[in-house]
């Protein structure tokens, strides 16, 4: 049931080179930076997003993520999130409103897989970057590289994915949209959304908690993941798989990794979900193609190969 | 060119360096391919190596895969090592399976 989460609202991932990074999020896959703080972070977003940013680099001696947000509807449901989260045994930190420039106050909260997740209702609306709201145009002509659209997801890896779900169903009202399950019936990853998306996060399990697999971005069109994939030739970029598609959720897609070795997709299509839907399920034995629907076969760096 | 020799590999192998390129680069060329390849970008860990002769320079790792004291015993990712001179490596079996989740 919906409990008034919006969207993905943000990632702060930690690179090693802050203006190597800022390079590839903006020049390859076409994001706009917005902002910089006196914490030398830098934000960008993709243009269609409306709010200020939706992500954040910082420069750290091991890449992976800070931390997601998500955006709730307004500061009842905030508060009410906070109150929930709290009753159900979560430690809620709070973060005060600007610490994250141009985002209002922000509670975050540690999952059983061993990552930090953040609700906030108010961030700063500069708008779709480079057209207007009234009369716009179909886009803005200026865009760089992969003129990726928006952050769409991030799937991470970390064990008790099952307590996890639990949390992410019972208090914040996700839905499970898509599922893998093993043949003793353990549910080995989890798509969960708050939206109509096949995926707003994603969780598979894996021994070790708190591992980033990869924060994903939109594009319009299989032809646009193609481009994508030039440019990631073009500029000697390093590749993981792709261009390819999914057996979950049949998005088509291509992986490659930012200079500090955090993982990055872009991708397109992909399958929806209503509340009403029951979980699409994929068999742990056929994972091969339920992850890369045209090879059918698992290559062992998707597994392992995290920050 | 540099060359590189893999001290431990199952068959004793050498691979050359063009100028600009990464250790593992020039490994990911060679069609033996020593060195285990993963987000070529100092993150992951996976293609450990250890120096056991030879000049370089190398760009920043992970510290959650190359702590001070192995930097300080002569490990180093792959990826973020541009050799100087003929060098002499060694592979770190970092067993693949004991890594692999969903297993």
């Amino acid at each position: 049931m919906k409990k008034g989460v919006m969207r993905p609202g943000h990632v702060q991932i930690r690179v090693l080179d802050l203006e190597e990074a800022v390079a590839h999020y903006r020049d390859l896959l076409g994001l706009i930076e917005m902002d910089r703080d006196d914490q030398g972070r830098a934000y960008l977003k993709g243009w269609t997003e409306v709010d200020k940013f939706s992500v954040v680099l910082r420069q750290a001696d091991e890449p992976g993520m800070d931390f997601m947000g998500f955006k709730v509807l307004n500061n009842t449901v905030l508060e009410q999130l906070e109150s929930d989260l709290t009753a159900y045994g979560c430690a809620v930190e709070q973060i005060a409103a600007g610490e994250l420039a141009g985002c209002g106050r922000r509670i975050r909260f540690e999952v059983p897989t061993g990552h930090r997740f953040e609700l906030y209702a108010e961030k700063e609306q500069t708008g779709k970057w480079g057209v207007s709201n009234v009369n716009p145009e179909a886009w803005p002509m200026d865009l760089k590289g992969m003129k990726a659209t928006r952050f769409d997801h991030c799937l991470l890896y970390g064990p008790n994915v099952e307590a996890t779900y639990a949390l992410f169903r019972d208090v914040l009202g996700f839905d499970l949209a898509e599922q893998v399950i093993d043949p003793e019936g353990n549910r080995v990853a989890a798509f969960l959304t708050a939206s109509m998306k096949a995926h707003d996060i994603a969780f598979i399990d894996c021994p070790e908690p708190g591992k980033f697999h990869h924060a994903s971005f939109f594009l319009e069109t299989w032809e646009s993941v193609l481009r994508a994939a030039d440019l990631i030739s073009m500029t000697n970029t390093s590749i993981d798989i792709g261009p390819t598609r999914h057996g979950l959720t049949h998005g088509q897609t291509i992986y490659f990794f930012d200079p500090s070795g955090n993982r990055n997709e872009v991708f397109c299509g992909g399958d929806y979900h209503y509340p009403d839907h029951e979980p699409v399920t994929w068999k742990a034995e056929d994972l091969g193609k339920a992850i890369f629907y045209h090879d059918r076969v698992l290559n062992e760096r998707f597994l392992t190969v995290l920050t | 060119m540099p060359t590189i020799t893999v001290e431990n590999a199952e068959a004793c192998q050498t691979f050359e360096i063009k100028p600009g390129e990464s250790l593992l680069v020039g490994s990911e060329k060679c069609l033996s391919r020593a060195i285990p390849v993963g987000c070529r970008g100092g993150g992951c860990g996976v293609c450990k190596v250890r120096i056991v002769m030879g000049r370089y320079d190398s760009k920043r790792m992970s510290k959650a895969h190359i702590c001070e004291r192995q930097a300080d015993a002569g490990y180093v990712l792959a990826c973020r090592v541009y050799p100087l001179s003929d060098m002499r490596i060694e592979v770190v079996n970092q067993s693949q399976a004991e890594k692999a989740c969903l297993k």
